[in-house]
């Protein structure tokens, strides 16, 4: 393919739009929405790329792949060469490629974002992944020789799967312990099947077995085994990446009615649990015809179009301030839309009746308009006066975000947590309190982003490396 | 010896089964007042399951089933030798076990399975332990034995008077506190309408009552809020907050409806369940006739 192709032609090359399954099929199926590129259309993307001597994209990803030189290697068709280069910095290109917001990051600051159209780094990132993957032409990173040394991850989420990749390349004898019965944290049983199908995130932990990283599931760190055991045990430092926890709810009435959920829990039951396969699965979930789901991020959207996927008439949004708060992916938003999704902006429900029998009928809300910006930059909803109304319905997902999880906390005294239970940590590397004792991801941040969480494994690997070397803390 | 294998199983009523299964870290670990959360197979849901006892020597922990819906039922199909696919723990907080004097535990069906550690920790701590057993009738009597064994005093009482004494828990409990035999603790667990008459009863005594309460769990770790129920006006998660609370502030109306969310989908596990036995028997059949 023409590389050096003059600018002027490349600025002539449209975006190429991501094929994607029917609206009106997809709201029936679980399968993936997004089909990916065609080599073509990736080749004619990459193309679009210019190649700024100063590439601005780069600083606006969180952990600084080197996009133009991954896209070159695309444009030469050397998609081994690409991915390589992408997991210099990212071990999961597969899945941020599929997941991040990239129109908020590397997208952003890409120079043809303001007149024309951004380069989609995040669908070419996927492209090669997909490549990589589907030709099976994995290359096995080159590892160091064995050191012998223990050390344990705690949590199989993006934290904790980047941390456990690095420090097994590095020769290092590493273990992922996970609560639940599959590993991969929110990747597994928060985000949907027809967002990030689950067999990526299977070969993904294959290979890291076949690097020697050991896996443990069923294991509640703190629980049947605290940091200090773990400690006498041989591990020599640990890294805990546990993730968020604790659903929030609104403590309004009525939500502990029959047919309110958290979303951790409507998600849970269908990705993790196969719910939607009840009742060849055993685990059972209530099918909802008017479903409110509350928030506006990316789990509210997952939510909302699970809920559709299930059968419900009325799947839809409610949020306290309008659409251009909402914190999730424009893309998510755009596609619950066109699968039908309603979409009730500045409404915020302050209760919920119940029928005789204690299930979820009927949400009083009131509405909002926006005020002044708040400490997040956001415009603050405000209520407006005598403005309650009520809406028939017989489900409700509570998304408005979660605390962090209690267990490693109780059970480690000598950790120090924030006011909201989160890790306090020294950013460079992760390093906690306890000595030993590194922590990423959103257990440190609170509900944040797969990117953030890979980067703060990768930032810990190096620290726990250092540390390893030089006894200090 | 693997993990997670049945090493021996024991039916000790209808429907009712003990399995001992190897679990050497949660055998070490486990105290009086915690669960497991277990899945029978590849397709199983997450059942919580109280540890009834354990062997930390052997490495083994107990757990009581009762076949009630489909999963349950597949499990008490399972035999020695066999494997459960995934077992977690140990979960909850612990019991709070101090010397306090006279504790009663007062227990229903499986529930005995779920009092009979705590009331062992508590006459190990120094107690005078008196323990009250229901059940419908008497083959649904569990582990009288190993209640007598650890208890100072046992009474039992049937619904239909075919053992023990004519009536339920609260008729024994209520003669006992008539005859000025005060707890200093009481310990309730069992079926949740028991547990709330219990608690009504020990209300008016001031007697301190704590309830083990059964919600509906998937992670068992405080990620959910599934298992989420009122207690003194406010929501705990069962999992990470209790699972034993104070008897006389938990909102049991609420927690009764909450139990009984997924009752039609149980019916048609059920249904599939029954299916699936009678085309397993259909296919014995077949294979004893072609034979
Ligand atoms: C529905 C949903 C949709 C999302 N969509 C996006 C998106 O589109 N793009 C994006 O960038 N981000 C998204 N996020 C956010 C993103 O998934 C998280 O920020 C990220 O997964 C955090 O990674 P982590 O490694 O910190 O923890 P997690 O992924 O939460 O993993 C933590 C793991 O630790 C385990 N664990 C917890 N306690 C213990 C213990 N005591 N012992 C052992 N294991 C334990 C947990 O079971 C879990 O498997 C979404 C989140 C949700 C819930
Ligand atoms: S079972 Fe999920 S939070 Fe308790």
């Amino acid at each position: 393919m023409e590389n050096n192709l003059p600018n002027r032609e490349r600025l002539k090359i449209k975006r190429q739009p991501m094929p994607e399954q029917d609206p009106i099929i997809r709201a029936a199926n679980f399968n993936e929405v997004n089909l990916g590129f065609s080599k073509e259309a990736a080749l004619q993307e990459a193309l679009r790329c210019l190649q700024c001597p100063k590439p601005t994209c780069i600083e606006g990803c969180p952990v600084n792949i080197k996009i133009p030189e991954f896209i070159n290697l695309i444009v030469k068709e050397d998609f081994a060469g690409a991915v390589a280069k992408i997991k210099e910095d990212n071990s999961l290109p597969a899945v941020c490629g599929r997941v991040c917001p990239q129109e908020e990051q590397c997208e952003a600051k890409c120079i043809l974002d303001k007149r024309f159209e951004a380069v989609s780094i995040g669908r070419l990132e996927r492209f090669v992944a997909d490549w990589e993957r589907e030709s099976g032409q994995f290359q096995v990173p080159e590892k160091a020789p064995e050191t012998g040394r223990k050390i344990a991850i705690i949590g199989s989420g993006p934290s904790g799967l980047a941390c456990a990749t690095d420090l097994a390349i590095m020769g290092h004898d590493v273990t992922v312990f996970e609560a639940l019965h599959e590993f991969g944290g929110v990747l597994v049983y928060g985000i949907p099947e027809f967002r990030l199908p689950k067999h990526i995130l299977k070969v993904e932990i294959d290979n890291l077995k076949n690097l020697g990283v050991k896996f443990v599931k069923n294991f509640i760190a703190g629980r049947i085994a605290t940091l200090n055991e773990l400690f006498t045990e041989g591990f020599e430092a640990i890294f805990v990446g546990v993730g968020a926890g604790l659903p929030w709810f609104m403590n309004i009435p009525g939500e502990n009615l029959n047919g309110v959920y958290s979303a951790n829990e409507f998600l849970t039951r269908v990705n993790l649990m196969r719910a939607y396969d009840f009742p060849n699965w055993d685990t059972p979930i209530q099918i909802g015809k008017n479903v409110a789901v509350i928030g506006g991020g990316n789990t509210a959207m997952d939510a909302v179009r699970t809920a559709k996927r299930l059968g419900a008439k009325r799947a839809m949004i409610f949020y306290r301030r309008s659409e251009a708060e909402m914190p999730a992916r424009i893309e998510e938003v755009h596609h619950a839309k066109e699968e039908g999704v309603e979409f009730h902006t500045l409404v915020s429900p302050i209760r919920y009746e119940g029928d005789e029998n204690g299930w979820v009928k009927k949400a009083v809300s009131v509405r909002m308009e926006l005020g002044e910006p708040d400490a997040s930059g956001r415009r603050r909803p405000v209520l407006i006066p005598d403005s309650e109304f009520e809406m028939e319905i017989d489900q409700v997902v509570v998304a408005i975000g979660n605390g962090s999880n209690p267990i490693i906390g109780q059970t480690t005294p000598d950790l120090t947590l924030n006011s909201w239970g989160n890790i306090v940590v020294e950013e460079s590397s992760g390093k906690t309190s306890k000595r030993g004792v590194f922590a990423g991801g959103d257990i440190v941040t609170g509900g944040a982003t797969v990117i953030l969480a890979m980067g703060a494994g990768r930032k810990a690997a190096k620290a726990i490396q250092k540390y390893l070397e030089n006894n200090e803390w | 010896m693997p993990l997670n294998k049945i090493v021996k199983t024991e039916l000790l009523g209808p429907e009712v089964k003990l399995f001992e299964i190897t679990a050497p870290r949660i055998a070490k670990k486990r105290k009086a007042g915690q669960f497991i959360i277990l899945r029978v197979d590849d397709h199983g849901e997450r059942i919580p399951l109280t540890i009834a006892d354990a062997d930390a020597e052997k490495g083994t922990i107990t757990v009581i089933v009762q076949g009630l819906g489909a999963t349950s039922k597949r499990f008490l199909q399972k035999e020695a030798g066999d494997i459960v696919w995934d077992l977690a723990g140990p979960l909850g907080k612990p019991t709070h076990i101090e010397k306090r004097g006279l504790v009663i535990a007062v227990s229903g069906g499986v529930g005995t399975a779920v009092a009979m550690p705590i009331a062992a920790a508590s006459k190990k701590a120094g107690n005078t332990v008196y323990s009250i057993i229901g059940a419908r009738t008497k083959e649904l009597v569990i582990l009288e034995k190993e209640m007598t064994e650890r208890t100072d005093k046992i009474f039992i009482t049937t619904d239909d008077g075919s053992y023990g004494r004519k009536g339920l828990v609260t008729d024994q409990l209520k003669s006992l506190l008539d005859d000025g035999i005060i707890p200093d603790e009481l310990v309730a667990i069992g079926p949740l309408p028991m547990m709330r008459a219990v608690s009504e009863l020990t209300r008016s005594y001031n007697i301190p009552t704590v309830v083990s309460l059964n919600s509906i769990m998937i992670d068992g770790t405080g990620m959910c809020g599934g298992c989420r129920a009122t207690v003194d006006g406010k929501t705990v998660f069962v999992c990470v907050d209790g699972p034993e609370f104070d008897g006389h502030k938990v909102d049991f109306a609420e927690l009764g409806r909450r139990q009984k969310a997924y009752l039609e989908q149980e019916k048609q596990s059920m249904e599939a369940f029954s299916h699936q036995c009678r085309l397993e028997v259909k296919a014995k059949k077949l294979k004893i006739e072609t034979a």
